[in-house]
């Protein structure tokens, strides 16, 4: 292959993904005159930020005054079970409110309060009302905005085009070879850095909240390139997927819910949330109905609701009532917010709610509870990066929002992710752009790296006959969901590593029928790469790990080890080929943040209002 | 009980294509994107859809079902009578790319000629404020996810493919949207009567009845604007007034 005869752009940075982070990271590059160029699999607006629904946290304290960064970074590291990297929580923290104003500055209109202010809702693990929201489509509104204000910064948007694999210069970046799904044709961008804002890899388990996108391209590509992934163990099952009918298993049904008022009720009838709150939690949350009721009705001193307890704690709760025969008809817990708030309440705070149990289920939620049960929703971990640049062990490679590892710990909060994607993605931006200024020479693109990835992917569909990839791709989902789902042991996780060599082989024959041109059965063949390796480093990061924290929870070792909160899971690509995978000890974080976080509330409150007095 | 059911999908591209048959089953609660998707598993593996959230929450899916421009995420098989044959065709309004799959470009560019939002500054403490009953409006229309059914659907476009003269309903509700932002000082009322086209739409609300976000794109969008129009050039006194004092007319 002639490679001068492919279509070859040139950027200083490009960036791969167009939800949240990558359009801030774009916003960003362009805002500090890179030449920049943004690359997509969808059309731009339909990144899976769309379908976030319950908002953004962030300190504004519009709706209770004593809300401060601190509080927002303490919550995080709890919700984390402390296994965040520090320096990233304390960024997001402190960041997050001049992200939000900043969206609104870009035309962002999000719910009032009574002043006229940004009205903030209460979420799962925040101390206060934080998060900033439009009604039930916060990611909607978040995209959107992005989106009609990044294109007018002059950076260059490639749609529907798929990142294949990253060009390397000795041991930094050249760029990337992507096709355009349209046509199916090669294109090569040269580049200087590249920024990966890719998302996760809900897409191997069998009840995901994901859409097609989530294949972990990110993750595989950093993989294959020599980046290190960390804390991919932890994989967070969103407590409320809608779980009937079985076509629209595993949507999301919004934490704003609970946030509203919504509770979780058993087939007996009774909330179990009060009888499953975690020793570290109890002082701040509502032991009995009569003070969540006051809760609701706004008592400033009554504590959360257990309802609001953190995602993890949550969907292990629904899980055990369905494994001990107190499930819904159809396995899992009712959410009933229609003995909680008005009608019209519920359909103006929780529309596209409303509308889509409605037309799915043909459930009225204003009328009859919902039936909820645990859907994988995102990846904490994912590809190791510097806290304050965004830049991975390799030069010239950046990640930030959900494919990139370290702000959420062991689990996150509601809320933080939406918050995540603009800290980071702005931060990202300036990093690539220092890492460019600071380059001499331009990375030269190699040729036969170029022929080489080309030739991978059109081997698929030249073989003269081999497995159809929707069916790997439907027997990774079980082995996912069955193996490495919410609870894990040792077998299961050894069964399920060698299920997935058996499927490894099985996609070394896989065909795709037809031609080049928008071929979905090529695509999905090509994303399978990607997820099954990030699948194999979920399960063996899963493996290592023995103990149980946050979202990772591990039968046969139950409860956190402090040996463990030492170390974080990272893997990367051995020199023989194979998946290496350490323990690596953490940095001791300073003593201020320790202060913080492991402050009792009220004293930390007390701190903070003593602090805005003087 | 799972049912065989039939299905007549268009498959093509640019230069031709037809309707081919296919079959199969269907379990309760399917909507027509999963039927598509079980088609392709079975017998059309390299079938073209677009489509992302699968719960209407994207616009990516928008096709026509039976004639009619749906979300195919969103419309349930149980829709339909048992024996009904269901037909899936691209949007007739954009080129077709493969398949079910359209190239919707022109629709970007529309966004892309909008001025965009330019909010007055911030108040002395650092922030925006605006009442609740003043955004409820602007609300309304960003609902929208983009899905073009009603640019698919507006006579002006599909039938008479005015596309050089009015930007569709869609872009409509984004300049209503910009236009009542109670922070927005620019001015693209000129604009939205020269070379938005405005003019162009006869309010027949065809756009509003396929929109799946249920915004009120005629009455509350497109109406308004055009009502802006009409005060700003055709009313004697307002004329008068900025022919005396050169002012250009807020009427936010």
């Amino acid at each position: 292959m002639n490679i001068s005869e492919l279509k070859t752009y040139e950027h200083d940075v490009i960036v791969v993904g167009a939800g949240g982070a990558g359009l801030r990271a774009a916003i960003e590059c362009s805002a500090q005159g890179m030449n920049t160029g943004l690359v997509c699999k969808s059309l731009l607006g339909k990144a899976h930020t769309v379908m976030a629904e319950g908002g953004m946290a962030a300190a504004l304290g519009n709706v209770d005054h004593r809300d401060h960064w601190k509080v927002h970074f303490r919550d995080t590291m709890r919700g984390g079970k402390f296994l965040n990297v520090w320096r990233m929580a304390e960024l997001h923290a402190k960041q997050a409110p001049e992200r939000v104003r900043e969206l609104e500055e870009w035309g962002a209109v999000f719910d009032r309060t009574k002043d006229g202010l940004i009205n903030q809702r209460n979420f799962g693990g925040h101390r206060y009302p934080r998060l900033a929201h439009v009604g039930d489509r916060t990611g909607l509104e978040m995209i959107r905005t992005l989106q009609d204000y990044g294109i007018h910064q002059g950076f260059e948007v490639y749609m529907e085009y798929s990142a294949l694999d990253l060009l390397k210069d000795g041991d930094r970046i050249a760029g990337l070879v992507a096709m355009v799904r349209d046509t199916g044709e090669f294109v090569v961008f040269k580049a200087k850095a590249v920024i990966f804002a890719t998302g996760g890899a809900g897409k191997a388990w069998k009840v995901t909240s994901n859409s097609w996108e989530y294949t972990g391209d990110g993750y595989a590509m950093a993989y294959q390139a020599g980046a290190e992934l960390m804390d991919l163990e932890f994989t967070q099952f969103h407590p409320t997927g809608m779980v009937w009918p079985p076509s629209v298993a595993g949507i999301l049904v919004t934490e704003g819910v609970r946030g509203e008022g919504g509770i979780l009720v058993n087939s007996e009838g009774i909330r179990f949330m009060f009888d499953n709150i975690p020793q570290r939690f109890a002082s701040e949350t509502a032991p009995n109905e009569e003070e969540a009721n006051r809760w609701l009705a706004g008592d400033k001193n009554a504590r959360r609701p257990a309802e609001l307890l953190t995602r993890d704690v949550v969907a292990r709760a629904i899980l055990k009532e369905v494994k001990e025969g107190r499930g819904s008809p159809h396995g899992g817990a009712f959410l009933d917010i229609a003995n909680r708030r008005e009608a019209e309440y519920i359909k103006r705070k929780l529309p596209s709610m409303y509308h889509q149990f409605k037309v799915l289920a043909e459930l009225d939620i204003t009328k009859q509870p919902m039936e909820v049960g645990p859907t994988l929703h995102y990846f904490m971990g994912g590809i190791r990066v510097n806290a304050d640049s965004q830049m991975t062990n390799v030069p010239g490679l950046f990640a930030c929002g959900e494919c990139s590892a370290g702000m959420h710990g062991a689990n996150r909060l509601g809320g933080n992710s939406l918050s995540d994607l603009l800290v980071f993605g702005k931060l990202a931006g300036t990093g690539a752009t220092d890492y460019c200024r600071s380059l001499g020479q331009a990375p030269q693109v190699d040729a036969q790296q170029v022929t080489q990835i080309i030739r991978s992917a059109t081997d698929i569909l030249n073989r003269e006959s081999g497995e159809n990839p929707y069916l790997i791709h439907d027997d990774l989902r079980e082995t996912m969901q069955d193996k490495v789902g919410i609870v894990r042991t040792d077998e299961d996780l050894k069964q399920g590593i060698d299920q997935l060599e058996v499927l490894k082989q099985r996609y070394q024959k896989v065909k795709a029928e037809g031609t080049s041109q928008y071929n979905p059965g090529w695509h999905e063949a090509l994303s399978m790469r990607n997820l099954l390796i990030t699948s194999e480093a979920v399960a063996k990061a899963a493996l290592l790990r023995t103990e149980s924290r946050g979202a990772h929870t591990r039968l046969d070792h139950e409860g956190e080890s402090d040996q463990w909160l030492q170390v974080n899971v990272v893997i990367k690509k051995g020199a023989d080929g194979s998946m290496d995978v350490q323990k690596v000890p953490r940095p001791q974080p300073p003593q201020e943040l320790q202060q913080v976080a492991n402050a009792e509330l009220e004293d930390l409150e007390t701190a903070i209002a003593a602090e805005a007095k003087t | 009980m799972a049912k065989l059911r039939n299905f007549k999908i268009w498959r093509g591209d640019s230069d031709s294509g037809d309707l081919v048959n296919y079959q199969t089953e269907i379990d309760e609660g399917m909507v027509v994107l999963d039927a598509i998707h079980r088609i392709q598993v079975e017998s059309a593996q390299d079938m073209a859809v677009r489509w992302n959230c699968k719960a209407g929450k994207c616009g990516s899916c928008s096709i026509e079902i039976n004639g009619v421009p749906k979300l195919a995420c969103m419309t349930r098989m149980n829709d339909y009578g048992e024996e009904e044959t269901i037909s899936c065709r691209p949007m007739k309004s954009f080129p077709v790319l493969k398949d079910l799959v359209t190239d919707v470009s022109w629709n970007y560019r529309q966004n892309q000629r909008i001025e965009p939002f330019k909010p007055r500054p911030r108040e002395q403490d650092g922030n925006h404020r605006m009442m609740q009953e003043d955004v409820d409006r602007v609300q309304e229309f960003r609902k929208c996810i983009e899905c073009y059914l009603c640019q698919n659907t507006c006579h002006v476009l599909r039938d008479h493919q005015k596309n050089d003269e009015f930007v569709g309903p869609r872009f409509m509700i984004r300049l209503a949207s910009l236009e009542m932002h109670p922070l927005d000082t620019a001015d693209r009322i000129p604009k939205i009567r020269e070379e938005y086209g405005s003019g162009m739409c006869n309010i027949t609300k065809c756009c509003t009845v396929v929109c799946p976000e249920h915004i009120e794109i005629t009455d509350n969008g497109i109406i308004p604007l055009k009502e802006r129009v009409v005060d700003r050039y055709y009313d004697p006194i307002l004329w008068l007034k900025r022919k005396l004092f050169g002012k250009k007319d807020q009427s936010k």
